[in-house]
């Protein structure tokens, strides 16, 4: 990059460009006219090749000469008006990135008296518009279908937007929040506090049978008891905690995975989970507009 | 070594000797000439009378058909804002680009078969230069009169009288000019729109400038370069020579007929004086709208138009000789004296047939593709963020955005189905019952499409799928590839 800094290379343009120019400037005035040796005056420069190819002297049209000289006169004009000329700002001042300003701030302005109407909707009823769906939409899969699938149902560690089980809760209110600041959910990990590999293997049978989920019953009557300290978070019948953002063990929704297997390791190794926070991304009309679709998705009823 | 180098000096040496030696000769000449003007004499004739034949049929097409209407649109209109190209019934998208190429293909191959034929057919009737030039002029011709008269005029100084002609002249070309331009963006924006928005002097500014842009094109090269246009700025002009041959039909002068040239008597009938069958009247330059000698040979100037030979055959009938001294004609009938039977037999030679084997072949396959298009697209496209995942029921999910692009002018139901595993089965996101997506005329809808198979039923790695979209009221389909993915855990 260091090349492109220094002095040397804008000079070098700007050089190279009015050389150009001039140069073919030059060149139209040098070849106007030419000294020939008529031999038979019949418009041949009196050359003749392989026995029977003689040159002719077919001017160019003067219109032609006109034209070059409009595109010398239209390319010095530009080089004065526009930048081109090393680190020449042009007379207009005009930029790359003053344009794409200029574009943005008319598109915001074009879009300003629609964003104006939604957001003086409230988000339940915005959720029916059509309009406004079709922009949270757009809004969804360019920035949130990266991790909760184009369906909005999620993955493995990405939930689903679509039912109505929610970490943090599902109102409007919650979305807005959460699209707004994100979320970190934080698990420790618990093995640690319920003792040892068995005791943790009977704590996920325990929790396995609160969603009706196969399990072992023996161990999971064992594991009864240690989920008292799972309890502080997910609530003693499992059910979890909004505030805390601790998921409903209690229902088949498995964000981590399902099984035994999954269970343990998270209580082993715990998880911290984030979504990044959106609120510099969009505008806060554009977070209204988007908070009222994925309300939707799940309020598909109203 | 350098035996040679000393005969080359001397060599060089001699050629400045000679050169220096006729001085009296040498002459500056400017390299840029100025156009001179041309005032091509008004005709009638046979090849006149198809030249406005083709002027009429064009221009009929391309002032009208803008104005026709299809349903509750205009017919043909090319819509780039939309990106939607309406051709009477058909509705053609960006996609469909592959038949504008096709088009193209034909319309170059129709010139070539054209052009072996009979020369510069093209150029000579239809090219809109040509078109707009014999319209310009016939204005011309109306306001200044004929060749002598406008000639006068322009030598003329100027007075009351020239300036009343010249600008009604102009006042009529910018007229006709602005009104083709009116028309050509006509074909891009609906026309009875942009008609009130010129009554109410209401046109954007993008609409302004092409129609100005188009008029003033057309003013500039009808009214002004004309000629010039085909000498110098068209290629078509200069690279179809490779297309001639022998057997082309071009305008000829029959040089053994028509020479020695000279003025005679009216009463001197053909082959009874020493003098060639060409009067030397000049008629036939003095019609030329490119300003030559037919009687030079043919020359790349040459359009094509015929004017020569029909100004040629109303002398001949005055002087009473036999007409065609100047005419269609070829090389080979030229140079070994063919009848007109034997020449015409030389047309159905292996290049034309193979131009119209081609030629034929490529609009068969043009419009049955035309014919069996199905009017709906679909892209299926894979979700960017779920490779898989397990769902409710120990279902395995692969997820999916399908785009519908509904071609027709009327809303169409789809429904799809996907096959290729066993156990398959396809849930649509916002359907109707039985996987039934509606899309509105003319517009694409993207739907989200679940496909599951109960876990652990195929082994992991990558399966083809397929999807078939089925048009609902036409019964037409599409069937799309896909892959679904089964993950190892």
């Amino acid at each position: 990059m260091s090349d492109f800094t220094g002095n040397f290379w804008p000079i070098f343009i700007t050089v190279i460009s009015l050389l150009g120019i001039f140069g073919c400037a030059l060149l139209l005035w040098l070849t106007s006219k030419v000294k020939v040796v008529t031999t038979n005056g019949d418009n041949t420069s009196g050359h003749v090749w392989d026995e029977d190819l003689r040159e002719m002297n077919n001017p160019l049209p003067r219109w032609w000469v006109g034209l070059f000289i409009i595109t010398i006169v239209f390319s010095l004009l530009y080089l004065v008006a526009y930048p081109g000329l090393g680190t020449y700002k042009g007379e207009l001042g005009w930029s790359q990135e003053k344009q794409y300003q200029q574009e943005m701030a008319d598109a915001n302005k074009a879009l300003a008296p629609m964003y104006a109407k939604f957001a003086a909707t409230p988000v339940e009823e915005l959720s029916a518009n059509p309009e406004a769906k079709a922009i949270g939409e757009r809004l969804f899969m360019n920035n949130c279908a990266q991790c909760h699938g184009s369906d909005a149902r999620g993955s493995r560690g990405f939930p689903n937007l679509t039912d109505h089980d929610w970490l943090h809760g599902g109102s409007a209110e919650k979305i807005h929040q959460t699209i707004t600041g994100g979320r970190i959910g934080m698990m420790p990990p618990m093995a640690a506090a319920i003792g040892n590999e068995e005791d943790v293997k009977n704590v996920a049978n325990y929790v396995l049978s609160l969603s009706a989920s196969k399990h072992d019953a023996s161990r999971a009557a064992l594991g009864k008891e240690k989920f008292a300290i799972c309890a502080a978070c997910h609530g003693l019948e499992g059910k979890g905690n909004l505030d805390m953002g601790a998921p409903n063990l209690s229902d088949n929704v498995w964000l981590h995975g399902a099984g035994e297997a999954a269970i343990i390791r998270r209580i082993n190794e715990g998880k911290t989970n984030q979504m990044p926070a959106q609120g510099e991304k969009f505008s806060p009309e554009q977070i209204h507009v988007l908070t009222a679709y994925v309300w939707g998705l799940s309020n598909k009823a109203n | 070594m350098n035996d040679t180098s000393t005969s080359k000096t001397t060599d060089n040496k001699k050629a400045k000797i000679v050169e220096k030696t006729i001085p009296l000769n040498e002459v500056v000449i400017s390299l840029y000439e100025a156009q001179d003007k041309i005032y091509p004499r008004s005709i009638s004739g046979f090849f006149t009378n198809w030249r406005w034949v083709m002027i009429w049929l064009t221009q009929l097409f391309f002032y009208g058909v803008p104005w026709l209407n299809w349903g509750s649109r205009q017919a043909l209109l090319f819509d780039l804002d939309a990106k939607r190209f309406y051709i009477f019934k058909l509705v053609l998208y960006p996609q469909d680009l592959i038949y504008l190429t096709a088009i193209l293909i034909i319309s170059a191959l129709s010139l070539f078969l054209f052009t072996a034929i009979a020369g510069r057919l093209w150029c000579g009737y239809t090219c809109p230069q040509t078109v707009y030039t014999e319209i310009f002029l016939w204005i011309e011709r109306k306001i200044e009169g004929d060749r002598a008269a406008r000639m006068k005029l322009d030598t003329a100084t100027m007075s009351s009288h020239k300036l009343a002609k010249k600008s009604a002249k102009h006042f009529v070309w910018i007229a006709f000019a602005l009104w083709t331009g009116f028309t050509f963006v006509g074909y891009f924006t609906p026309i009875r729109e942009l008609a009130n928005e010129f009554r109410s002097l209401s046109m954007s500014p993008w609409e302004t400038f092409w129609v100005c842009f188009y008029g003033f094109a057309t003013y500039g090269n009808a009214g002004f370069m004309r000629e010039q246009v085909c000498k110098y700025m068209c290629p078509y002009a200069r690279f179809q020579s490779a297309m001639f041959d022998d057997d082309t039909l071009t305008v000829t002068y029959d040089e053994a007929r028509g020479e020695p040239r000279g003025g005679r008597s009216r009463s001197v009938k053909e082959g009874t004086s020493a003098l060639g069958s060409c009067i030397d009247c000049t008629l036939c330059v003095q019609v030329c709208p490119t300003g030559i000698d037919i009687r030079d040979g043919l020359q790349y100037e040459c359009i094509g138009c015929g004017a020569c030979a029909d100004v040629c055959d109303t002398v001949m009938d005055k002087m009473g000789y036999a007409r065609g001294l100047v005419k269609y004609s070829t090389q080979n009938a030229i140079t070994n004296k063919w009848s007109r039977s034997q020449m015409m037999q030389r047309i159905l030679r292996p290049r034309v047939i193979i131009y119209g084997a081609i030629l034929a072949l490529l609009i068969t396959a043009l419009l049955a593709s035309l014919w069996f298009r199905t009017p709906f697209r679909v892209n299926v496209i894979r979700d960017r963020g779920v490779m898989a995942r397990l769902a409710d029921g120990g279902m395995l999910e692969n997820v999916y955005r399908l785009q519908i692009m509904n071609g027709t002018e009327s809303t169409q139901h789809y429904q799809l189905n996907a096959s290729g595993i066993k156990d398959l089965a396809i849930e649509v996101d916002g359907t109707e019952t039985n996987q039934t997506i509606s899309v509105k005329p003319a517009e694409s809808r993207w739907v989200s499409v679940r496909l599951e198979i109960p876990d652990g039923s195929i082994e992991p790695g990558s399966h083809r799928v397929e999807f078939e979209i089925k048009e609902l009221d036409n019964n037409d389909s599409v069937v799309e590839k896909s892959v679904f993915l089964v993950p190892r855990y």
